[in-house]
Formats: structure tokens, C-alpha cells, sequence
């Protein structure tokens, strides 16, 4: 490894980073706009100059910037040196000249990369007096505001939105001083990753347009780290609460899977947790024809006690629940009375799945990301698991760029450059779908066809690869030479048994060829694969069997089954108790109504495509009447048999072998930093007498949480958490999402101290 | 106006996107403007997202998005007409107007435009409106002389 001198101290970094990257990971200060760890180097603000020598005599040095230079050995340097902190300085100040004073009104304000890089470079006083660059702002949609005066041209946005994410109606119009970043004219953004403009704009052109109505500072903000359900990838969030609701969602790092960014499902997909149709009381009806009324927890509870006792319960589990939950109705009915809440096809398509992923090794999305070849059996990704469709474009991206750099040497950072060396090429991705789909641009060659043929086209790639013949001309043919020459090659699928199978078959053979190829199968729900596992009946059997109590742990049946078999299942059942969060017409149909936690509001374990198992933990406490479902279900039992999270997760682990593992996804509820506890809230959180005092001039205090190693409180360890534990990325200098830069092992790598969750399944082993 | 825009994209049979700056400059020449329509028009012909030909044309001064009016301002500012205090004189045609350089009057009769020399330096500061020149400008002689084409205008009818 190259070793560079920063101020005449040896230091040893990465051969393939530039300077900026380099030093930052080192834990230097230097301020950026446009340089992004996933995006590159561009060099357009500016901000990241430095001074460098020619040797050890040379005392003038040069002034460069750090982003566009690469690193070498032997290499001297300087970052705090008079001259480079005054150019860093007039840099700024010539960016501030345009800039607004609107910090106070400001979304961005408190977590502004602007705010942090102007303090950090001791701009503090503005000396311009004249009328500032005006522009009219766009309406983006309802997701994104758009403030464009406030724009300081890193070209940050479009470089994520057009060139990373592959976003068409978003651009940069204009030159010198009218550079506007904007859409051709005004209307809802259309690519499926827009939300990420929010993070990756380093100032306030770009805004959570949801959670603006809150009104709320990042340091007010009370926050966990959570886990995405609006699909099977098991994206990484924070969930940030203030005054009891669900403020916004941020991305939460995790190299194996999200990396820096979320889909737009992920990031504004959670209203319903503030939702008009929530269920915040218990409800009950008297007898079958009265209406539901609210009712006390005692008396619901009773209600469902008596009625669940000595009788023959069934118990319909959910996809959408956690794995604790999920468990706990297991215990409260019995194993054979647990039935998936899986429809048919989810049924078949999740026990499938756990065969072929027992079998054959699956890929991460940062491993789908750097893999050399991929083919797409039948999914329209960007529906069934958008991120991983945002990971498949970037293999698209990075593999002709592989090969170009090594015709033409430029560092891959670079990424001007390298554009201009791909051009127009396109990686190995191949897609195989029932009609086109956004990623088909990306590919090199697309296939539409019914899933049959779809499956057909895969079992004759699988057959290509066992027999590479001479004749190129079929698609098949082609594909399959793609695959072999691969280093590693990734086949997508999922929904279809047999395309499923077609695609575990081409896997088979490129293993038999002793290529390294893995399987990803995507999963519909955050807890498909892990509710696969738990095992249980198929819903379909539950219509034949028939119960006088049922327990429909959150899942509407009308979504899973057949109308006629749902209304005549319901129609046939005595007494029908529901835990769910919102109103479906299941729970319309309920004789009682228990109301769980929602997602942000609970402790849970979810299991995704991959079968890594991920602790999500509650934000926010929930009302006092709504409680997680596994809370429920346990106090349905005789006697309380789970009294913590822990409990009934280790309750788990020692009753179903394949869950051994899961109590390591996260630290227990024991777990302590130097004696404390975790706080969910910062340092500075404000307003903690004067929220309730509208109720009662005291102080109420905080709830307790005996379900996790966190703290509803801003009292507690002021160290960095262990990775699992992490509730917001700040550190002292660095109040935006950039701080992240603080928690990684190297910047744009793993997170210290490893990232968090631990894979449940592993294949047989196989060469 | 001699051809219309699909004459204009027949031109460039299987053009791709190298083919987008020429077109422009075709379509731009025959309706002295980029229209909205010919815009989206050109993107469907090239197989390009609107806003990225609305990049490209942005970025260049000499494209308009506005249709030409009857009769068309230029304004010079170029170096000895800056010296010559023209800043004052666009100023008086912006304020007598009520448009912006590259803009239209909604009444469709001047459009306006900054140009950075028209070649008469001794005559600064200069105007031009169609084929016109007019010389040593203040802001008085421009109110003048564009009242004079509206009375033009007027007694036409």
C-alpha cells in the first residue's frame, strides 16, 4: 500500500482512492460538495483543495484538489495550511454570494452538508450586498420540494438521478450563472429512486416534501434503526419520530444491502404509520350483527381469552409480521393449527425459495452490484424489489467500465473520464420479462415472452452453458457465453416456480462449469422468506378445515384467498380475533380487534431475500392501548410466559433450529456502552418538558423499554453505538447524513464493527 | 416557414443523438423558435428524454423558446456600446417592454435580444428592431422609436 505524508506524518491508504477519499478515511476534515463515495469524482465545486509538494524540500507547494487527484506513493501533502484554507474559504464565500439566509426556514437546516462545510471552513461574515440569482422553483410532485435558489451547482442530483439511477426526466438546463437543476417543466418526479435527491443534495434544493408538515429539526427527531417491509431486500432505515408521529425515513447504511440509497417505496411507503386508518383502541361487538365499539385492553382481552380457551384455534400468520410475532401465535395455537397467511402462489414461490436457497448460494446487493454478468428470469424488479433493480443497473455500469479502464488507464473514481471511455456500451445484464420494464435499457439484450417461455429461455441458457457450442446466433446462446466468461454471475428471479426452477437450473450448471454463480430470488413481503422458514400450513387448507376461533395475526384474508373462499371461511367462523395496525375489511369482519404496533413502533426480527436475519427496533413508543403483536398474543396465554423481546426471541431460537441464529442479529436488551443505554434521542433534543404540557406542567417520564439495548431518552452513552444500534449519523463538525463518513471502517465500506444482521440460511457446501 | 417539422426530422433518417444540435439549429431556422411540441417531437425522433434536449438547447444562448415577434429587438453589448452606458439602454427596453431578453410581449409584436456586437461601434450605443439600426440610443430615444412601430402597428390595423 502506497504511504502518503500529511504534514511530514506517514500515513498508509489505498492504492485506487483519491487523495479526498483517502484523507477523509483517515479521519482528516477536509470540507466536499461533489464528490459522493458511490458517485465519484467530478471536480466541479472546488471545495476540496489542498496543498501538495514535489519532496520533501519543496516548501511553495501547489494548490490541487484532492478529489481529482490520485493517490501515489510517496506522496506530500498538506490540509491545513494558510494558503489552501483562504482558497477554501473564497470558494465558499463565492458559493454563499447566491445562497439565501433562510437557514431558520430551511428543511435542510441542522442536517445541511452546506451549513457544516461553510462553519468547518471559518466563512462567517458576507461581505456581498447585492441582489442575489433568483429562480422559479418546480413543482416535483408530491414527494419532493424543490427550492432552487438555493443551489450551489455540485451537480450532486443529477449525477445520482440520470447517471446512477437512470432517471429521464430530471436534468440540468442553462449555463454559467443560470444553471437551474429541474425537470423540462413542472410535474411528479418519475424515477423510482427520487427520494434520494434528499440525501445526496448537499443543501436544501431537494426536500422531504412529507415530512416538511412536521416542521421538525434533525436534533428533535427521536430515531431507531429499523428495517424496510415493503419488500423482500430488507433495506436498512431510520425511522424518526417527533410529537408521537412518524416524521420522515432516512436511508440507513448498510454495505451488503442498501449501501447509500433507498427506493422511494422505502422512503415515503410508511404514512400508514400515521395513518387515519389506524387502529388506536381496542374494539369488540357484543354479538355477531352489532357493530364494533372501542372497548378497554382488559376487556378485549378477556373477550379473546374466553374465546380462544379450550376450544380448537387456528392461527393465520402474516408476512408483514415479525418473526417473534409470528412465532408467538405458533406457540398460542399449536404447530398444526399455524397456518403462512401466504395466497397460493406466495405459498409455493416462498417454500421453493427456502429449497433453492438451502441449495445454492444467493447474492447480497453490494455482491449483485460487483458481479460480472446477470441475468433476469421474469421479474419486473422494479416492482417486486426496486433496490435490487438499482443494484443490477450499476453492474450494468460498472462492468464496461472494468474493461475500459484497463485499455485505457483512468482511476474508476474519476468518473467523467470514464464515462466518456464507455460511452454508450452496455455490461452483461440480460433480462428476460413478461413485457418491458425500466431496466431493459440498461440490458444488452431483452427477451419478452409468457413466464413459460421466459422459463423455456432459461433451462435452454442452462443447457448452453452445460454444451458451449459454436453457433452464436440464438439469445440463449449469447447469454449463456456471457455467463460462463463471467467471474461472477448473479440470476434473478422469483414469483414463478418454474422460472424459479429454469433459474436455479442455470446456476447449477455455471457451478458445474465451476463458475461462481449465485441465485437471488426476491420475496414480496419484509417477511416472506422468514415466515417460509417458521413453516406452517397453506391458507388454502384453512377454507377446507374450517375453526371456530380464528387469529388473524396482521393480514387481511381477502388479499391472500379467493373472495367466495374468504367470505365463506369468515362466514363459517364462530369468533374471529384480529391484531392489526389498520383497518382491511378483515378486521371489519373481526369480533375483536387487537391494535399492534406498527413497524416503526416495535421490536422484531424480519428475515429477507437472503436470509439474513435483521433486528428492527421501535422509534417510539407506541399508545398506550396499541402494543406489539407478540405482546398480545403472549398475554392471550394463561400466564405471561414472555415478559421482554429477548425472551420470546430466545424462546424461538430454541424452538425452531433453522432461528438458532437470530438473537445475534442485534445486541440483547442487556447490552451497555460504558454502563448506559443507547439514546434514541440527541444530545440536544429540545421541547422534552413543554411537549405534554398542554396535559400536566410536569415533566412525564420517558418510557421505559425493557425490549432493547436503546432508550426512549437523550440521556445515555455518547459513544458511537455497535452498528446495529446506530440512530442517527452525527459527529461533532458533521451534523448531515455525510457524518456517516465517521462509522465506516473505510469510507464507502463496511461499517465498524461489521454490519449488522446475520444470515439464517447457509447452502450445502458445494465447491 | 417552408417546411413543417416532419419534413425537417425526414432529413435525418436513423439519426441519433450526435444528430441533436443540427436538427435544432433546422428546426430553430424554419419557425425562428423551439416550440414545446417540436421539442418533444425531436426527442421522439432521437430517442431522447425531453429534458435532456431542453439541456442541450438551454445551454447554448442562440436557441429561443419563444416564438419571434413581429418585430424583433437586438441590443448590443458589446464593448464600446458598454461604454457607452448600454446597460442603460437595455434596461429602458426591458422596462418599455415588459419582457426579458429572449422573450416575447404577450401581444406577440417585439421579442427581444442581447447580441454582443453588431459591428457599428462608432455609432454606439445600438440598437437594431428588424433591419433598422438606430444610433447614439438613451432611454428616451428608445421609448420613442418603439412607440413608433406600435403607432405603425396601429394605423395598420
Amino acid at each position: 500500500m502506497p504511504v502518503i505524508y500529511i504534514d511530514d506524518q506517514p500515513y498508509e491508504v489505498a492504492a485506487h482512492h483519491n487523495l479526498l477519499h483517502a484523507c477523509l478515511g483517515l479521519g482528516f476534515d477536509i470540507p466536499y460538495f461533489c464528490w459522493h463515495p458511490a458517485l465519484g469524482s467530478v471536480g466541479a465545486c472546488r471545495q476540496c483543495a489542498v496543498k501538495v509538494f514535489r519532496d520533501e524540500h519543496d516548501r511553495r507547494g501547489q494548490i490541487v484538489m484532492s478529489c481529482m487527484t490520485p493517490v501515489r506513493d510517496g506522496l506530500r501533502l498538506t490540509i491545513d495550511d494558510p494558503d489552501v484554507r483562504r482558497f477554501r474559504a473564497t470558494i465558499i464565500e463565492w458559493l454563499m454570494v447566491n445562497h439565501p439566509h433562510d437557514c431558520p426556514v430551511c428543511d435542510e437546516g441542522g442536517h445541511c452538508h452546506l451549513q457544516d462545510m461553510t462553519v468547518m471552513t471559518g466563512h462567517n461574515y458576507r461581505r456581498h450586498r447585492f441582489a442575489k440569482r433568483t429562480h422559479r422553483n418546480q413543482d416535483l410532485g408530491p414527494h419532493i420540494h424543490h427550492e432552487m435558489n438555493r443551489c450551489i451547482q455540485c451537480y450532486r442530483c443529477v449525477r445520482f438521478y440520470h447517471d446512477y439511477a437512470g432517471g429521464k426526466d430530471l436534468n440540468v438546463f442553462g449555463a454559467h450563472h443560470h444553471v437551474y437543476f429541474g425537470r423540462h417543466e413542472s410535474g411528479a418526479l418519475e424515477s423510482e429512486f427520487a427520494g434520494n435527491l434528499v440525501e445526496v443534495c448537499p443543501t436544501g434544493v431537494f426536500t422531504d416534501k412529507p415530512a416538511r408538515r412536521y416542521y421538525a429539526r434533525k436534533w428533535d427527531l427521536q430515531s431507531a434503526p429499523s428495517v424496510c417491509g415493503q419488500c423482500g431486500v430488507g433495506c436498512n432505515v431510520l425511522f424518526n419520530e417527533r410529537y408521537g408521529k412518524l416524521v420522515r425515513v432516512d436511508n440507513r447504511y448498510h454495505y451488503e444491502i442498501n449501501g447509500y440509497f433507498l427506493c422511494d417505496r422505502g422512503r415515503f411507503g410508511h404514512d400508514f404509520v400515521n395513518g387515519e386508518e389506524r387502529i388506536r383502541r381496542p374494539l369488540a361487538r357484543e354479538s355477531r350483527g352489532a357493530s364494533l365499539r372501542e372497548t378497554s385492553a382488559d376487556d378485549a382481552l378477556s373477550r379473546a381469552t374466553q374465546a380462544v380457551a379450550g376450544r380448537r384455534v387456528i392461527g393465520i400468520g402474516s408476512p408483514r409480521a415479525s418473526l417473534e410475532a409470528n412465532f408467538a401465535l405458533r406457540e398460542l395455537v399449536g404447530a398444526d393449527s399455524f397456518y403462512l397467511g401466504l395466497s397460493d402462489a406466495e405459498f409455493k414461490s416462498a417454500n421453493l425459495s427456502l429449497a433453492l436457497l438451502r441449495e445454492l448460494p444467493t447474492a447480497s446487493l453490494h455482491e449483485i452490484e460487483t458481479a460480472d454478468a446477470a441475468l433476469v428470469l421474469g421479474e419486473d424488479l422494479l416492482t417486486t424489489a426496486p433496490r435490487m433493480a438499482l443494484a443490477l443497473r450499476q453492474l450494468a455500469r460498472r462492468q464496461p467500465t472494468a474493461e475500459s479502464i484497463v485499455a485505457c488507464p483512468v482511476p474508476e473514481w474519476n468518473d467523467q473520464a470514464v464515462r466518456e471511455l464507455v460511452q454508450q456500451q452496455k455490461g452483461s445484464l440480460f433480462s428476460a420479462t413478461p413485457g418491458p420494464t425500466k431496466l431493459d435499457e440498461d440490458a444488452a439484450a431483452v427477451y419478452y415472452g409468457e413466464l413459460d417461455e421466459i422459463a423455456g429461455l432459461g433451462l435452454a441458457v442452462a443447457a448452453a452453458v452445460d454444451q458451449p457450442s459454436a453457433e452464436t446466433d440464438s439469445l440463449a446462446t449469447q447469454i449463456a457465453t456471457a455467463l460462463r466468461n463471467a467471474k461472477r454471475a448473479v440470476i434473478v428471479s422469483g414469483g414463478n416456480e418454474a422460472v424459479m426452477q429454469a433459474a436455479a437450473a442455470v446456476v447449477r450448471a455455471l457451478r458445474r462449469a465451476g463458475r461462481d454463480a449465485a441465485l437471488c430470488l426476491t420475496q414480496p413481503e419484509g417477511d416472506t422468506l422468514g415466515l417460509a422458514m417458521l413453516g406452517g400450513r397453506a391458507l388454502s387448507e384453512v377454507v377446507r378445515d374450517g375453526a371456530e376461533c380464528v387469529i388473524v395475526l396482521e393480514n387481511d384474508l381477502f388479499a391472500r384467498l379467493p373472495e367466495a373462499d374468504a367470505t365463506a371461511f369468515l362466514e363459517r367462523t364462530k369468533t374471529l380475533i384480529v391484531l392489526d395496525h389498520s383497518i382491511t375489511r378483515t378486521t371489519a369482519r373481526a369480533d375483536v380487534v387487537l391494535p399492534a404496533a406498527t413497524i416503526a413502533e416495535s421490536t422484531g426480527t424480519f428475515v429477507n431475500y437472503e436470509g439474513r436475519a435483521q433486528r428492527c427496533f421501535s422509534a417510539f413508543a407506541p399508545q398506550p392501548d396499541v402494543r406489539e403483536s407478540w405482546r398480545w398474543l403472549d398475554a392471550l396465554r394463561s400466564s405471561l410466559f414472555w415478559p421482554t423481546f429477548d425472551d420470546v426471541c430466545r424462546a424461538m431460537a430454541q424452538a425452531v433450529p433453522a432461528f438458532a441464529k437470530a438473537p445475534d442479529a442485534a445486541p440483547s436488551a442487556a447490552f451497555r456502552q460504558i454502563g448506559n443505554k443507547i439514546p434514541r434521542q440527541s444530545p440536544r433534543f429540545s421541547g422534552r418538558t413543554a411537549i405534554t404540557a398542554q396535559l400536566n406542567v410536569s415533566e412525564p417520564k420517558p418510557p421505559d423499554d425493557p425490549d432493547s439495548p436503546l432508550a426512549f431518552s437523550m440521556e445515555g452513552s455518547r459513544e458511537q453505538p455497535p452498528p446495529a444500534l446506530i440512530a442517527r449519523y452525527w459527529a461533532p463538525g458533521w451534523n448531515s447524513v455525510q457524518a456517516l463518513n465517521k462509522f465506516q471502517q473505510e469510507i464507502g465500506g463496511p461499517l465498524r464493527g461489521g454490519d449488522p444482521g446475520v444470515r439464517l440460511i447457509e447452502p450445502e457446501a458445494k465447491p | 416557414m417552408t417546411l413543417d417539422l416532419a419534413d425537417i426530422l425526414k432529413q435525418y433518417p436513423h439519426a441519433g443523438r450526435d444528430a441533436l444540435i443540427p436538427l435544432l439549429q433546422s428546426v430553430q431556422e424554419n419557425f425562428g423558435y423551439l416550440s414545446r411540441d417540436a421539442v418533444i417531437a425531436v426527442g421522439r425522433h432521437l430517442g431522447l428524454p425531453a429534458s435532456k434536449i431542453y439541456g442541450v438547447a438551454t445551454f447554448y444562448n442562440q436557441f429561443r423558446f419563444q416564438a419571434p415577434g413581429k418585430h424583433h429587438v437586438q441590443v448590443c453589448r458589446g464593448t464600446a456600446c458598454h461604454v457607452k452606458n448600454s446597460a442603460t439602454v437595455l434596461d429602458a427596453v426591458k422596462r418599455a417592454l415588459k419582457i426579458e431578453p429572449g422573450q416575447t410581449t404577450r401581444d406577440g409584436a417585439f421579442s427581444l435580444e442581447v447580441v454582443a456586437c453588431i459591428g457599428v461601434c462608432g455609432l454606439a450605443p445600438v440598437i437594431r428592431v428588424d433591419d433598422e439600426f438606430y444610433a447614439g440610443m438613451t432611454a428616451d430615444k428608445v421609448r420613442k422609436i418603439l412607440d413608433s412601430y406600435r403607432k405603425k402597428e396601429a394605423a395598420n390595423g
